[in-house]
């Protein structure tokens, strides 16, 4: 069987790992607006909150080399507009926009490798987001799986025959045939045991004192560095 | 004593106009167990997919005295635990306890309830301890255990196993053997697999493109049909 890195991740124990998905996404949406309008000293405020995820990161006991090389999986993108940036005369603003974009997906990994995704959608729809959006996104994780299991089952048949994946696109309409007929069968076992069109959850996770501690201090956190950095100037 | 299912002259079309049932005749009394033998695309699984209103043909099908129909199918499936073929299609929740409770909170128990006869469900099928696990991290065999569970857990009268020994290893099929000898509730096992039939039913029916053309203990229908090879390995 072939896993996510990040879902193993996200299975480990660790005081990060348990608390609340709550206590970790308001936080989360705090240090992404709070890295998204600072301006002044920038380099510095970024180093700090470098360090803060490290420090995060080795907390929840997950592999920090790991973390920080899947972050950079963002780079690509955003060096090309930092170049174009760049080149039309701004390069404060190019170096800017690689930064906050590394670390805001450092920071969103951070959340997503201590947070199993099932998890981490319940929090998401405790805060309000709405349940079909989320229903579709748990079954896509759910599935993909499947689908990338079948995948590889036919690269293998494929390979075993002599032949590359080349013939992807007939490969590719196979793989849509059997996820589309799958699909048809999920439905039938979900009629089966009576679904009538909502799904009822077994049990809201339980806000606890130490993931209002937590909540209050990672949200505060990089909002006062921000501001003890910019008292500096 | 009447019979737990009734069929009569059941005739079904796929939407392509290919005849998939033609005048099936049918029967199941109170905690008996009947094999549906019969090669590939010979109607078995169709058959039982109208059993609780997956699929509707015309003629007429009795359940539990209920006609299976739009309106009777909640109170059937309640009545009829259906295991599917490929364990994938039946396991889509997040996790394990998850899946095994559905069935439970859509018939409107409580989430308390519900995860309580969930945990006994999987305890009984030896899987208490996957409890919290995501169903890609089991193997087929526990997949297949888990999907059982699930349909233990809502305690119908009759089960429908369609292919139970697909992808299990010899040790897993004699487990899955012993489990249904246990359980009290009527089955109706869909197998290719002349010896797992033999070891649990007392009766089977042979279908031959969309009829059922024999019926009589496993052992005499698989001599005549020119499975005995099967059994005698």
């Amino acid at each position: 069987m072939h896993h996510v890195v990040l879902d193993q991740w996200s299975r480990r124990s660790s005081p990060l790992h348990r608390r609340d998905p709550r206590a970790k996404l308001i936080p989360l949406i705090v240090f992404l607006v709070v890295l998204a309008t600072s301006h002044r000293l920038l380099p510095v405020f970024s180093a700090c909150l470098f360090a803060l995820l490290c420090v995060t990161l080795l907390w929840a006991r997950v592999p920090l080399g790991g973390v920080l090389a899947r972050a950079a999986i963002v780079l690509p993108f955003t060096i090309v507009f930092a170049a174009v940036t760049w080149v039309a005369g701004d390069p404060a603003r190019g170096a800017a926009l690689v930064l906050k974009s590394y670390l805001s997906a450092l920071a969103v990994l951070a959340v997503v490798s201590t947070t199993p995704l099932p998890v981490l959608l319940r929090g998401v729809e405790m805060l309000g987001a709405p349940r079909f959006l989320l229903m579709v996104s748990q079954f896509l994780y759910r599935y993909l799986f499947v689908v990338s299991e079948e995948a590889q089952h036919m690269r293998k048949a494929a390979a075993s025959r002599g032949g590359s994946f080349r013939a992807a696109a007939g490969a590719l309409a196979v793989l849509f045939a059997r996820s589309y007929k799958q699909a048809g069968e999920i439905h039938s076992a979900m009629l089966a045991r009576g679904f009538q069109g909502r799904f009822h959850p077994l049990a809201a996770p339980h806000f606890h004192a130490a993931d209002t501690a937590f909540l209050i201090f990672a949200s505060s956190a990089p909002v006062l560095l921000r501001v003890a950095i910019e008292r500096m100037v | 004593m009447a019979a737990l299912i009734e069929v009569r002259g059941l005739h079904y079309r796929y939407p392509d106009g290919t005849a998939a049932l033609r005048g099936v005749d049918f029967h199941l009394e109170e905690q008996e167990s009947v094999a549906l033998l019969g090669a590939n695309g010979s109607g078995k699984t169709t058959f039982a997919l109208h059993l609780n209103g997956l699929l509707a043909g015309e003629g007429s099908v009795t359940v539990c005295g209920l006609g299976v129909n739009r309106q009777s199918a909640g109170q059937i499936r309640r009545k009829i635990g259906f295991v599917f073929q490929d364990s994938d299609s039946q396991l889509f929740m997040p996790t394990v306890i998850d899946d095994v409770s559905f069935g439970l909170l859509n018939q409107g128990h409580g989430a308390q309830e519900s995860a309580g006869r969930a945990l006994a469900a999987l305890e009984r099928v030896g899987m208490a301890s996957a409890a919290a696990k995501a169903p890609y991290h089991l193997s087929a065999g526990e997949k297949k255990r888990v999907a059982i569970a699930g349909v233990l857990a809502m305690d119908p009268q009759i089960l429908v196993l369609d292919e139970p020994t697909t992808f299990l290893d010899p040790p897993a099929q004699r487990a899955l053997i012993s489990l249904l000898q246990e359980l009290p509730q009527a089955k109706i096992l869909i197998t290719h697999d002349a010896c797992f039939a033999a070891e649990l039913c007392t009766r089977a029916v042979f279908f031959d493109k969309g009829r059922i053309v024999g019926e009589g203990s496993v052992l005499e229908l698989v001599k005549s049909f020119g499975w005995d090879s099967a059994v005698r390995r």
